[in-house]
């Protein structure tokens, strides 16, 4: 067998050229399909772990107008729609699998927000003292909100690491002032999510569902909100649940009792509460991601398949070619199944060696991708090994017609032909 | 024991629609260590009859006994067995594996033989040596003269310690002076108790066997010595 595996080398290395478009078919599949695997599972476990794992077990419940987040940015107090109340926020903490609820103010396209001369263009939320724990926010440097700054109405502001990059150039904003509407808030604090859950920004889709946080945000306390903004206006609820299975569950429920409840004729209006966890939108994501992939994954067996039968036609040119020698081994006498052995042998080396260098060239490629389009790979060790033995494999199923050839054949016959 | 025994052996070839005999009821007995030679018109049936008596072919009908076995009705692998064994060949054109070196080469019999790697290269450096090619183990055959590479096929023929050496034209593709030192070594070999059939149509190569047949038309004639076929050359 050793020797077998050497001749085999030996054959091919004595055609290289021949050997390596051979191999091409082979190649390109497994390059493709170790690179098809290799983004989808980077991309996945990326969503898991920054939608869905370490700890982010968050729905936000806002309210919707005809099926789409009504943005005060844009528009008026919206009219039929009252404030939460701190009773109805206890109420939705005694929902099944809810530990803790904040309400919050929000302004996505923050306008009029300056550092001496710089202009914001992040998020400006008006938060209660539960908000930061709902979220996994944690201080990193100066002080978070105190119950004082509530009561006083502190002019007072919290901000986050991209907002210390995007307005404070990187310098410590803690006693700075920011100037919101008009009015000027004192920065007291740095805040950042805690160890347990960290996102990172990798791709277009992390950007798009992080957008909120991506250029900064700034954070008052909702004592204060009115003074930048208006009065009256229905805060937002972020709800943090047990884990990841009642999130969807406990999300919509408080988006029908907030309904109900704050809706003043909720069947006539076109106003209406509604939950958005990330698990639906991660799993979205991913389900996105692979029915795609599963199409170029089918391509990519194509190609496979057309390798295999590249490989058993020079098999089978090379049967062809070495009737001479398989003639004289027949005659000293070497049994068929030795003949058939190395044919077999040395096809599944040649697609081995294609499906090692797709292997490499695939993961090559994903790593090119990943560093040019920012999506993340994960290399995948039982994709490779089973890229591997599936290319062994193909060699031998497509080796076994010129090996049987081979071993058939009549050894006068092939020793009369020079 | 004859050590080979054919039998009323007859070989048909089917040629376009009508079976021709060529080989037509043969009878041929070999004793152990004889050394005989064939010879014959060309297409009279020589390579026919080797590759019946080398197991690399079944005839027609007729009995044929290796060392007391008959031989009929034997399985591919069974035959393949019996070639590995028994049975040494040359071929007028060598057949030399191109990529394998001169030890390698003579080896090869042994591999199939499955004869363990260390076992093999011994074995085959002695026949080298017998053959007198000890300094040119490493060589591949693209470097060594015809002459040494029809000697490395010997040396690969009797590397297994076979009862009978076949030789098809052994010196066709030859000149006089390598055809000569194939056939002291043939001598050697004969002399140390070997049993050679060798095929020639040259009466100067098949002078020096001990017994001479000729083949016309698919039968087979004996003479007694080589002395009246160096005769016919006066
Ligand atoms: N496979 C075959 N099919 C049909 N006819 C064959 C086959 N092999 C040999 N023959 C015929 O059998 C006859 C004897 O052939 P063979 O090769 O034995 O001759 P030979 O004596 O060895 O001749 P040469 O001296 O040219 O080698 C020839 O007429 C040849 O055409
Ligand atoms: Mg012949």
């Amino acid at each position: 067998m050793i020797e077998n595996i050497r001749l085999a080398f030996q054959g091919i290395w004595g055609h290289k050229l021949r050997s390596v478009l051979t191999m091409l078919g082979i190649i390109i599949g497994i390059a493709a399909i170790i690179t098809i695997v290799s983004t989808i599972k980077g991309t996945n476990e990326q969503i898991k772990e920054n939608l869905i794992g370490a700890g982010n077990n968050v729905v936000t419940v806002q309210l919707n107008q005809g099926g789409y987040p009504y943005d005060m940015t844009w528009n008026g107090i919206p009219q039929g729609v009252r404030l939460i109340t701190e009773d109805t926020r206890r109420e939705l903490e005694q929902i099944d699998g809810v530990e803790q609820v904040s309400l919050y103010h929000a302004r996505n396209y923050a306008d009029s927000v300056y550092y001496l001369n710089t202009q914001f263009n992040g998020e400006v939320f008006g938060i209660d003292e539960n908000y930061l724990e709902v979220y996994g926010l944690q201080v990193k440097s100066g002080r978070g909100f105190t119950e004082a700054d509530y009561t006083d109405f502190r002019k007072v502001a919290l901000v986050d690491g991209n907002t210390v990059t995007n307005l404070f150039g990187g310098d410590s904003p803690v006693g700075k002032c920011v100037e919101i509407k008009g009015d000027v808030f004192t920065v007291v604090g740095v805040v950042a999510l805690s160890e347990e859950f960290a996102p990172t920004i990798h791709s277009i889709n992390d950007y798009w569902l992080y957008a909120d946080r991506s250029s900064g945000a700034i954070y008052l306390p909702d004592a204060v909100w009115p003074t930048a903004y208006r009065f009256d206006e229905p805060q937002n609820v972020a709800i943090k649940v047990a884990n990841t299975d009642v999130m969807a569950s406990a999300g919509q429920e408080a988006a029908e009792r907030l309904t109900e409840k704050q809706i003043i004729s909720p069947d006539s209006s076109d106003f209406d509460y509604r939950s958005q966890d990330m698990l639906e939108q991660a799993q979205q994501l991913q389900s996105m991601s692979e029915s795609t992939n599963m199409q170029l994954i089918w391509i990519a067996g194509i190609s496979l398949l057309v390798g295999g039968i590249g490989v058993m036609n020079i098999m089978l040119v090379s049967v062809t070619e070495r009737t001479g020698e398989i003639g004289l081994k027949k005659a000293i006498g070497a049994k068929k199944k030795r003949i058939l052995l190395q044919f077999l042998t040395e096809a599944a080396v040649l697609t081995s060696l294609g499906g090692i260098i797709g292997v490499v060239s695939g993961i090559g490629l994903a790593q090119l991708i990943s560093a040019m389009m920012q999506i993340p790979v994960a290399i995948d060790v039982t994709a490779i090994l089973i890229s591997v033995v599936f290319s062994t494999l193909i060699g031998v199923v497509f080796g076994l017609l010129p090996a049987t050839q081979a071993a058939n054949l009549n050894p006068i016959e092939a020793l009369r032909r020079d | 024991m004859a050590i080979l025994k054919l039998t009323d052996i007859c070989k048909d070839y089917q040629q376009g629609r009508e079976p021709v005999r060529v080989l037509k009821n043969i009878n041929l007995t070999v004793e152990r260590g004889e050394y005989l030679a064939i010879m014959g018109p060309s297409g009279s049936g020589k390579t026919t009859l080797m590759n019946l008596i080398g197991c690399l072919d079944v005839p027609t009908s007729g009995t044929y006994e290796l060392d007391g076995k008959n031989l009929k009705d034997l399985s591919d692998d069974a035959l393949a067995e019996i070639r590995n064994k028994h049975i040494g060949f040359v071929f007028q054109s060598f057949h030399l594996m191109p990529k394998l070196d001169a030890r390698d080469n003579v080896a090869l019999p042994l591999l199939y033989g499955d004869v363990p790697l260390k076992e093999r290269r011994e074995r085959a450096e002695e026949a080298l040596k017998a053959v007198g090619l000890e300094d040119r183990m490493d060589f591949l055959p693209n470097q060594l003269s015809g002459g040494q590479c029809q000697r490395i096929a010997i040396a690969r023929a009797m590397v297994g310690k076979p009862d009978i050496l076949l030789a098809d034209e052994p010196t066709g593709a030859l000149d006089t002076k390598s055809g000569n030192q194939i056939m002291e070594i043939f001598r050697k070999l004969s002399d140390e108790g070997m049993t050679i059939i060798m095929i020639t149509h040259e009466p100067a190569i098949a002078a020096c066997a001990d017994k001479i047949y000729h083949i016309l038309d698919g039968e087979l004639r004996t003479e007694d010595t080589g002395k009246e076929a160096a005769h016919e050359e006066d």
